[in-house]
């Protein structure tokens, strides 16, 4: 059209190819940057990485020649180099050719894809069975084989969260209680959800199952390495969708009985701390720990809530009344009229200890000086 | 815009309440969408913002989770949807010939639906509890959870739905009983006929999701258990429904975009669309296939073995009908004329960004490499590479297209390219990392993320401000262009071609009130 | 609806009348695609019994059974779990964890549930099966689910579970789980016991025949 269009224009299709370029070149200039899947460690993450890079190939091989043929042509049959335009508008063979061969491209792809498929959903001759149930906002296990059961919340102090920590190096990818599998079995993993629906993925595994609740879900993975991998929740789930982490520990089969025999003597620890009186200071300090790891989230790491959403600890009604209604609460939930949540039952998460830990420490901290000490023993009465 | 010829007409404020004019419609269609489009826009710069660095600092989760859910229904309900349904208004009457659009006065009303049904979306967010925070797709239990902000989220889709569903009607009716004589259906412009089957499709799915809503809203308040595991129902169904809708939802968004591609392209080759007749059944077949493949957005539920080769078989598919448009959008333009406005800019950039999202959209069709892709910033780039990339480019392209003929003026060029050029330097900026992102682990709808997803999140995050920073530029254009600067001749575009080049720039108020002669 | 208020004429005379009648039969269009919204959820549920999507079971009755052939060749093992939901202060758990049974034979295994509560509480367990193909072979002659139980203060129940496998079933599969949610159906109760969301199932669990005519068990 204008002058100034045509003298602009090799600059405009240099500068495509540039961006194209660069675009290619991109995995060689940032090589410190993570480009594709995390390292695969089981037979199915490493088919699933050969099919996206397969794919990924086929894809960015017509994605050059087509544009490689627009680019050409943008290059070549321009008005300013005076080219004047052809007629034709119709093709017929043109057009079955070009409908038959991507149609013989998606069925290469599909082959592929459809055996990496069956092998997936094969979850027949397990050596092991774990179930997973997704919490708001946090994990379970069971071994039911095994007698092993326990919770899995984000290990990140809520500090680092809140930037008045520096961030370690698993931020948000850290557990308290890691899910352990031993290396070189099938295991069949079955899932569900108690409140909305999660998503168990850990990538270098090379799963992600939707917990849904009401309903069960199995699928299999078999760790061939020794080691630890993280992964996170990846189901929209609701205010901490983003802190509730999964790590798995693949260790030897014989560290895995190991693990087993110290979960089953915790287990009897916990149940012989239910008995026991313990000091005002052990309570403290336990309560402490337990306080940041369950309470912190909602109830902010100094107790002082999310004011319209969260209830502030500090001077509550619950942590400063009576002893009873305060365990009550922190046993079988609560719910309110003043705030849009509500607080969750605890009794399935914390031992009959760490809830007495975690209500002597809110009536003696977080501003509150009640000077009342819980007892596991007092809790284990109200549990029933 | 123009008032000279025809005085007749309402002026002030009554004229655009009352109007059942196309034109003004259309205008007002398009200043809504705008409006929408820099809410949605600043929304999504809080998502960006909290997203710069790891660890919180701007807003709370919750609050995050909210700008998320109503960035997307803003985009995609209040912005990309209305503006084509602006456009459709404005330009379909005239391109077949028509004096109006078919039924002006319930025309009038589904564009008066938006302003209300917009505020009952934006209100919701000042509800206590805060607005809906489940994520657009509203997935049960979790949308069970919200507070008024999500009733007021339910109530203000069904109006959305509602407005659509009447201009689709109307625009149907249009096409298929207003032609001029001798304008048959297969001497259409391509831009009636996608919008002739996005209609179609628009009709048949929006309904679907308003069941869905419906049925959300009982759960909710009435005690049925549609998708209330505890009372035997099943959240899964939700998807069903919401994807039944959701997938032909994305070619609702694409294919008027498409048809806008399929108008320039030929205009700026100076040579015929390379294959109508191929196009037209492309875009069918397209819609079609749409029907059948929504259950690719829930491999990960739990599908059996059946179901999932299914839909990975038949997502496969739609590849084919999308590669024969762009196969023949690039023999379009080979052996053309080509000169490279503003309008041929954005739509050969947006074939390109769409291609893109395309090819990204058929590794995710894969079911096993879907397992690793599912709700990763994978997918959150691709849909942005086919929505922004495909219908937002789309958009630009046929405001550019048309606006000397809306207007009357000649738009700034300089200006226009600078546009184009920023804007997709920012686009690819923000959204090309999050590939990158999304394989190496990150899922989406985080509002915090783990250390080593830094830099690509940064990059994303200057991307989102340059991208909307760019938007200034076009804003003072259309406004420019509005208030006066070079005369536009009534045929814009030497190589343009179709009945709204015969009209003057600006047309009149009523145009074709006699048919036009087809050749 | 509105007839064009400011068209000259030339268009011809019955215009109006044709673009009411399609804009007409387009809204039928509309309403019928509205109903076929609805209509998902009943196809759904015949497609989930008919394809174990989702794990929905079948039921069946005794004499059913006796019918049926015993394949003493093939030996299945089938798992039990069990869960209460956050808003139901319930001790839920199965007796037997695992069973090994041939398709065809007949077995009873028994659920535990105690109520941790101070109050009485009405709850509601629902079935799920997995994986999915053996569902429908899964048959139920008699279960707990989909019926309320109420339970005193700190009341224990032992609550039995019929059933049969049927020869019928893939022999790809040698492991079937059987799982149960337990929800408290009131919805004022859930919320105090920290149940949120599925609380819904509440006041009306009445209707739910309505909407899910005998799903399962």
């Amino acid at each position: 059209m204008s002058k100034k269009l045509i003298k602009e224009f090799p600059g405009i299709v240099s500068r495509l190819i540039l961006g194209v370029g660069l675009c290619l070149a991109a995995p060689a200039v940032f090589a410190e940057y993570a480009l594709n899947f995390q390292k695969p460690v089981t037979p199915v993450a490493h088919r699933i990485l050969e099919l996206h890079n397969m794919i990924l190939l086929i894809c960015v091989i017509i994605f050059v020649i087509v544009f490689g043929v627009m680019f050409y042509s943008i290059f070549a049959h321009r008005k300013s180099r005076g080219y004047k335009p052809a007629t034709f508008h119709d093709n017929a063979t043109l057009e079955v050719v070009w409908t038959v061969i991507p149609f013989l491209i998606l069925v290469s792809m599909a082959i592929p894809s459809t055996a990496t498929l069956l092998e997936m959903s094969d979850t027949s001759k397990s050596d092991l069975t774990i179930k997973i149930t997704g919490y708001q906002w946090k994990w379970k296990y069971d071994y039911p084989d095994q007698d092993v059961s326990f919770f899995s919340t984000l290990a990140t102090p809520r500090d680092q969260v809140e930037n008045k920590a520096a961030k370690g190096e698993h931020y948000l990818l850290e557990v308290d209680n890691p899910i352990v599998v031993p290396v070189g079995k099938k295991v069949r993993f079955l899932v569900t959800a108690n409140d909305v629906i999660h998503s168990w993925w850990v990538p270098q595994l090379g799963v992600k199952k939707d917990a849904i609740p009401g309903f069960i879900n199995e699928f299999w993975t078999r760790a061939d390495e020794v080691g630890t991998f993280r992964g996170q929740c990846a189901e929209l789930c609701g205010k901490d969708h983003g802190f509730m982490p999964i790590v798995v520990n693949a260790v030897s089969p014989e560290d895995f009985t190991k693990w087993v025999a110290v979960q089953k003597g915790k287990a009897a620890a916990e149940s012989a701390g239910s008995t026991k009186t313990w000091s005002k200071d052990e309570l403290m300090e336990k309560g402490k720990k337990a306080y940041a790891a369950t309470c912190a989230a909602c109830h902010g790491p100094e107790g002082k809530g999310i004011p319209g959403v969260f209830p502030a600890l500090e001077g509550s009604k619950i942590a400063t009344g009576p002893v009873e209604e305060h365990i009550k609460t922190v046993l079988h939930g609560r719910a309110s009229g003043k705030f849009g949540a509500q607080m969750p039952s605890f009794a399935a998460q914390l031992s009959d200890a760490d809830a007495a830990a975690i209500i002597t420490f809110e009536r003696n901290a977080l501003g509150n000086k009640t000077g009342d000490v819980v007892q596991p023993s007092q809790v284990k009465d109200l549990r029933k | 815009m123009s008032t000279e010829h025809h005085a007749e007409h309402p002026t002030g404020l009554s004229r655009w309440l009352f109007t059942t004019n196309h034109k003004d419609i259309g205008t007002l269609y398009l200043v809504f969408a705008f409006t929408m489009a820099i809410i949605g826009g600043l929304m999504s710069l809080v998502i960006r913002s909290e997203l710069w660095q790891p660890g919180l600092q701007l807003v709370q989760p919750q609050f995050f989770n909210q700008m998320t859910t109503v960035h997307a229904l803003v985009m995609i309900f209040g912005f990309a949807m209305p503006a084509f349904v602006g456009l459709a208004n404005w330009m379909v009457p005239i391109m077949i010939g028509a004096p109006d659009m078919a039924l002006p006065r319930m025309n009038n009303w589904s564009f008066w639906i938006l302003p209300f049904a917009a505020t009952l979306l934006i209100l919701g967010l000042f509800m206590p509890g805060g607005g809906p925070a489940g994520g657009w797709t509203l997935y049960p239990p979790l949308s069970m959870q919200g507070g008024m902000g999500t009733d007021f989220t339910l109530l203000s889709i069904h109006m959305l739905g509602m407005s659509s569903i009447l201009g689709s009607i109307n625009i149907i009716a249009t096409i298929l009983n207003m032609r001029a004589p001798g304008m048959t259906l297969m001497k259409m412009p391509m831009f009636a006929w996608t919008w002739l089957i996005t209609a179609f499709l628009l009709i048949a799915a929006m309904p679907v999701l308003a069941g869905a809503i419906t049925m959300l809203i009982t759960d909710r308040h009435f005690g049925t258990h549609f998708f209330d595991a505890a009372g035997g129902g099943d959240p899964v169904l939700f998807q069903h429904v919401f994807w039944f809708f959701g997938h032909p939802e994305v070619y609702i968004l694409v294919l008027p975009a498409f048809g806008v591609f399929s108008q320039i392209i030929p205009t700026f080759a100076r040579k015929p669309l390379f294959g109508y007749a191929s196009m037209v059944y492309a875009t069918a077949s397209i819609a079609l296939l749409s029907f059948i493949v929504w259950a690719h957005h829930m491999y990960t539920v739990g599908m059996p073995m059946a179901g999932e080769l299914f839909f990975m078989y038949a997502t496969m598919l739609i590849a084919v009908p999308t590669g024969v448009k762009i196969f023949n959008w690039v023999s379009t333009m080979w052996r053309g004329s080509m000169t490279f406005e503003t309008p041929m800019l954005w739509s050969i950039g947006g074939v390109f960004t769409f291609a893109i999202g395309g090819f990204s959209g058929l590794m995710l069709a894969i079911t096993p490499a879907d397992f690793q892709y599912q709700d990763t910033y994978f997918v959150v780039a691709h849909f942005h590479y086919v929505i922004f990339g495909a219908t937002i480019y789309g958009l630009f392209a046929a405001i550019y297209y048309w606006l000397p003929k809306w207007t009357g003026h000649m738009y700034n060029e300089t200006l226009g390219k600078w546009h184009f050029w920023l804007t997709t330097i920012g686009f690819n900026l923000t959204f090309f990392p999050q590939h990158f992102l999304g394989l190496a682990g990150m899922p989406r709808r985080i509002p915090d993320y783990a250390l080593q997803f830094t830099e690509f999140n940064q990059w994303s995050t200057i991307g989102a401000f340059f991208t909307i920073s760019a938007q200034l530029i076009f804003f003072y254009i259309a406004i420019r262009a509005m208030k006066g600067g070079a005369k536009a001749a009534d045929k814009v575009w030497e190589g343009a071609d179709g009945l709204e080049w015969t009209l003057s720039s600006p047309p009149p108020y009523h145009s074709f009130a006699v048919a036009p002669k087809i050749k | 609806m509105g007839d064009d208020t400011h068209d000259e004429k030339p268009q011809p005379r019955n215009l109006g009348a044709r673009n009411r009648r399609l804009a007409m039969k387009l809204a039928g269009v509309t309403l019928v695609m509205f109903a076929f919204g609805y209509a998902l959820s009943p196809m759904y549920d015949v497609m989930c019994k008919a394809f174990g999507i989702n794990g929905k079971t079948g039921r069946t009755d005794a004499q059913a059974v006796a019918a049926q052939p015993v394949d003493m060749a093939r030996t299945v093992t089938v798992e039990f779990t069990g869960l209460a939901t956050s808003g139901l202060p319930w001790e839920f758990k199965p007796l037997t964890k695992k069973l090994e049974l041939h398709p065809g034979e007949t077995h009873e295994v028994k659920y535990l549930v105690r109520n941790l509560a101070q109050e009485e509480i009405t709850g509601q367990a629902i079935p799920s099966v997995t994986p999915g193909e053996s569902a429908p072979h899964f048959k139920k002659i008699e279960c707990f689910c989909f019926t309320r139980q109420t339970l005193k203060p700190g009341e224990t129940r032992e609550m039995p579970v019929r059933f049969v496998v049927d020869a019928g079933l893939d022999t790809d599969v040698q492991t079937i789980t059987l799982s149960y949610s337990f929800f408290n159906i009131d919805k004022a109760s859930a919320q105090k016991y920290g149940g949120t969301s599925l609380a819904q199932a509440g006041e009306h669990a009445e209707h739910h025949d309505h909407v899910h005519p005998a799903p399962g068990g």
